[in-house]
């Protein structure tokens, strides 16, 4: 034993000098929470009465509402997403898209679970669609866009309720198609505007056609809706 | 014994350092039990008894190697079990583990990446192979090649799903069990997914050489014709100009995929079988298509309809004629002129 020491000695001799050596594997896990703001005003934000905290939700979805009437290209709409929007405007066209028009039980039209299937089915396939094309825009992000866009498309769809509320007729019919067409065409450019910037650009084509797919469906079925009599 | 008290005075690292027990040669490589800072779960008495211990085993032993396992043991000794450092370094470390394990599959399995290489097309890639998906091709001596892409025909299974869907309304057709919606794009999907997988079986019984993925993007594919004829039927509403489409666009679209089959299949048999079914499977889809959703001609309906009511139910509906009806009145008008020169 003493040998080996005597052996070892020379070598750990200018240990104390060194804080760390090579022979030493250091190992292990640091991490640095990285105090942002928002981590703080989540932190007070729990305190606040309810009435605050869904006056200032529903102040950034109705400026989202106003970004997508007006389509510019800003990224607001990009950076805060999120899915308040497009669930209450799902959640309004499912209804008044409820209510059938038949006379009978039979529900020929299309049911609240029918409209929100194919609406979130369709944003996710669509999302999923520009990701695999090489988009640089993020899950969420895309259904954030594609949710608000659906806005015209239930404008449109009130208009055509109150249009109903005169009776269906050839004029009725005339004005509605051209009510679903304009905003059909809007709700299509607004999303095109916020998600092709996201794709490279010889590929905005491939990226538009479903988009225009998923609306003309929601619009032909706002546009072929009679309420019950 | 006072040696490693004194060398321990000395020791300025935070850490407990290497203790000059390695420098000094005391003559073991035993971690000093008292400079550990992970005291938690273990009395102060009892550490101080495993470093007497093996203090004890020390002076006994000289071999290097017994106490450096003597060392590690007394280092797991000298917690207490589960409740002590000891237990909860084991269940971070397992929580860890089965963190990354998690990690690692999901991103195997929904990892999307997986398909990107079969959505890599360009807009005018796009339609080329639609149109060419009209154009039957002669050579069948060599294998000709088909594309294996995914985009093409996961647009054309959702255009025709759109097509049905504006079938369906205009027709009145009523779904007792299930939605519109829910029958036309199971109906498209499942004939896609359905079709092609039968026939890749086909294929691998009859030695053809052929890829799942080519097999998928063929079908696909081939569905534009349908996708053509329904477009143009649904809306135009003539028995006749329904089945010369039939005919045309369905038959030179079979043609394409069966030539595309048989370039790749060899023997007569398993060519006649491939192709035969293929063929059988594509133009019956698109003549159920037209017929299943099709507007009521008036006067059938009610002569096959007895007392029983069948589930697919066709009721009158108060839908706007005035599209169908000036689409109609335009091609009737325009078939007289011609007629009339």
């Amino acid at each position: 034993m003493a040998e080996v020491d005597e052996g070892n000695r020379p070598m750990f001799a200018g240990l104390s000098d060194v804080s760390i050596s090579e022979d030493i594997p250091v190992e292990g896990e640091i991490t640095v929470p990285v105090g942002s703001p928002s981590q703080d005003d989540e932190c007070s934000t729990l305190d606040e009465p309810v009435k605050d905290t869904v006056l200032r939700d529903l102040k950034a979805v109705g400026k989202k509402f106003v970004h997508v009437l007006y389509p510019k290209k800003s990224s607001s709409l990009l950076r805060d997403w999120d899915l308040w929007g497009p669930l209450l405007l799902c959640v309004t066209l499912a209804l008044m898209l409820q209510g059938g028009s038949e006379k009978g039980k039979d529900d020929l039209g299309p049911q609240f679970a029918e409209v929100f299937v194919i609406i979130w089915f369709g944003s996710v396939v669509i999302t999923l669609n520009s990701k695999l094309l090489g988009g640089t825009i993020s899950f969420f992000q895309s259904l954030c866009v594609l949710g608000y866009c659906i806005l015209p498309l239930t404008v449109a769809m009130v208009v055509c309720r109150l249009v109903l509320l005169g009776g269906s007729s050839k004029v009725s019919f005339i004005v509605r198609l051209i009510v679903v067409t304009v905003s059909f065409s809007w709700s299509t450019f607004a999303s095109t505007a916020f998600l092709a910037d996201s794709q490279p650009p010889n590929r905005r084509a491939l990226v538009v056609y479903p988009v225009f797919l998923f609306y003309f469906v929601i619009g032909w079925m706002i546009l072929t809706f009679s309420p019950s009599p | 014994m006072s040696v490693p008290e004194a060398n321990k005075n000395t020791n300025t690292e935070a850490w407990g350092g290497f203790d000059d027990n390695l420098i000094q040669g005391t003559g073991s490589a035993v971690i000093d039990m008292e400079n550990m800072d992970d005291t938690s779960g273990s009395s102060f008495e009892d550490m101080g008894e495993m470093h007497q211990r093996m203090r004890e085993e020390e002076v006994a032993d000289e071999a290097a190697a017994t106490e450096e396992d003597t060392g590690e043991d007394g280092e797991f000794l000298g917690m207490k079990g589960i409740k002590g450092q000891l237990g909860r370094q084991v269940a971070d470390e397992v929580w860890q583990a089965g963190k990354r394990q998690a990690s690692k599959a999901f991103n195997l399995y929904a990892n999307i990446d997986i398909l990107r290489p079969y959505f890599d097309v360009e807009p005018i890639q796009v339609r080329n192979r639609l149109i060419e998906s009209m154009i039957p091709v002669r050579m069948i001596n060599f294998p000709q090649k088909i594309a294996g892409e995914l985009y093409g025909p996961m647009m054309l299974v959702f255009t025709l799903v759109a097509i049905l869907l504006h079938g369906m309304k205009t027709s009145g057709t009523v779904i007792r069990e299930g939605t519109l919606m829910g029958t036309a794009i199971g109906t498209c999907f499942g004939y896609w997914m359905g079709v092609s997988s039968f026939i890749y079986f086909l294929a691998y019984l009859c030695n053809a050489q052929i890829t799942m993925l080519q097999m998928l993007s063929l079908l696909g594919y081939g569905l534009f014709g349908h996708c053509v004829v329904l477009f143009v039927t649904y809306n135009v509403h003539f028995h006749s100009l329904f089945y010369i489409l039939w005919l045309v666009i369905g038959g030179l679209s079979t043609l394409r995929m069966v030539s595309a089959l048989i370039s790749r299949t060899v023997g007569q048999t398993p060519r006649l079988i491939l192709c035969g079914t293929l063929a059988a499977l594509h133009m019956l889809f698109l003549l159920y298509l037209h017929f299943a959703y099709h507007k009521i001609v008036e006067g059938i309906l009610d002569t096959l309809e007895g007392p029983n009511v069948p589930p697919i139910q066709r009721v009158a509906r108060d839908l706007p004629e005035v599209a169908t009806s000036l689409i109609n009145g335009t091609v009737k008008s325009l078939g007289i002129s011609l007629l009339s020169q």
